[in-house]
């Protein structure tokens, strides 16, 4: 068993029986698509909710909620995943600290939620399980085997959704 | 990259006494706190990928009480002020007389320890602000007790929309048998490099 581990900004396909991780999930959210029929799972750490956000340079598509999905989706099919099995969850876009709520860039964590939730109703993937918002960090692992998230906080232990 | 490619030696030098100031500062505003000697280590300035900016506070996942400022004003960016858990036990404890197990703090332990980083933070933010003549103002300082990497990424949200890494002046202190030991982070955004050289009087042609 393969743990492969996903960075922030970054996304990745595992079939089974490997597993994809990615740590501290604070405002980002861990996007996990996974289809049960070919045992294919993919991830992607979202950081912010749009490529328009993006001030010049190279652009990097697991960044921005609306790039990653899609590319995520297409790296899927690629691996032999089909889109129509597909199904998501998420975890994280918590707020770190709590009463810097007015600010814009403080409310990044509900912002990358909502993202997300857009992208993923655009490709016409259904969410089946959602861990988001609070003010804790979160650390999730996926196994292609039975599509199992687990996601892991400080406070609350570990919950598998 | 972008212009962070363009600096050279000099620049790095500024950076770090840029950190070795401000830090400085903070350092002895805590010595006199705690009315123990701290030391400090040299400064470190690195441009490194999102990925790895948790890694010098111990990875990703390591638990630590951070207090978090956004520095507004000529010069914005981002500043920390990290202890690790058992590092801030002590503190608490040399401090306040309080000694109680970690995972017990309540709301009275919580506000001691924010009242520390405001101290620190602000000590830092003030002697930038007048050795550079720049105005630099904190935000409403906050707390947390969470995972680095959860934490850390508040930092690099504004540099995230311009690249993948971040220029961080990261100054490590300690207490005399380390019992007590942190770090302090100013990760500026990046359009605050050049007003900060030119502040300064350093050369740099980086736009």
């Amino acid at each position: 068993m393969e743990i492969i581990k996903i960075g922030m900004a970054d996304l990745g396909v595992a079939k089974a029986p490997s597993r994809l991780r990615t740590t501290g999930l604070g405002s980002c959210v861990g996007v996990v698509l996974y289809d049960s029929i070919h045992k294919i799972a993919g991830m992607a750490h979202v950081m912010l909710p749009e490529s328009s956000l993006a001030k010049g340079g190279e652009l990097t598509v697991g960044k921005y909620a609306d790039t990653a999905i899609p590319f995520l989706i297409d790296q899927m099919e690629k691996a032999g995943a089909s889109t129509r099995h597909l199904v998501a969850k998420l975890a994280g876009g918590a707020q770190m600290f709590a009463f810097l709520g007015n600010n814009d860039t403080m409310r990044i964590g509900p912002r990358n939620v909502e993202a997300c939730k857009l992208a993923l109703k655009d490709a016409q993937i259904k969410i089946v399980a959602e861990d988001t918002g609070g003010n804790c960090g979160r650390t999730i692992e996926m196994d292609a085997t039975n599509g199992v998230l687990q996601i892991r906080t400080v406070n609350q232990g570990v919950k598998e959704v | 990259m972008g212009y962070f490619t363009k600096f050279g030696d000099f620049q790095f030098d500024v950076l770090r006494e840029i950190g070795n100031i401000g830090a400085g500062h903070a350092a002895t505003a805590l010595s006199k706190l705690m009315q123990k000697e701290i030391d400090m280590k040299v400064p470190q300035v690195s441009i490194i990928p999102f990925d790895q900016v948790a890694d010098c506070v111990g990875g990703a996942e390591t638990v630590v009480v951070t207090v978090f400022l956004r520095v507004e004003g000529d010069s914005p960016g981002n500043m920390f002020f990290i202890l690790d858990m058992d590092s801030a036990k002590h503190l608490l404890h040399q401090i306040t007389g309080i000694e109680k197990d970690v995972y017990e703090w309540e709301e009275l332990e919580v506000s001691a320890l924010h009242e520390i980083g405001n101290i620190l933070t602000g000590s830092y933010l003030s002697s930038l602000a007048d050795f550079t003549q720049l105005n630099l103002q904190p935000s409403v300082p906050a707390l947390a007790v969470d995972m680095a990497g959860a934490i850390l990424s508040y930092g690099l949200i504004e540099l995230g929309q311009a690249g993948d890494v971040a220029l961080t002046i990261d100054t490590a202190f300690f207490e005399g048998n380390e019992k007590v030991k942190g770090n302090f982070f100013l990760i500026p955004d990046p359009e605050s490099l050049p007003i900060l050289f030119r502040a300064l009087g350093v050369p740099f042609d980086g736009n």
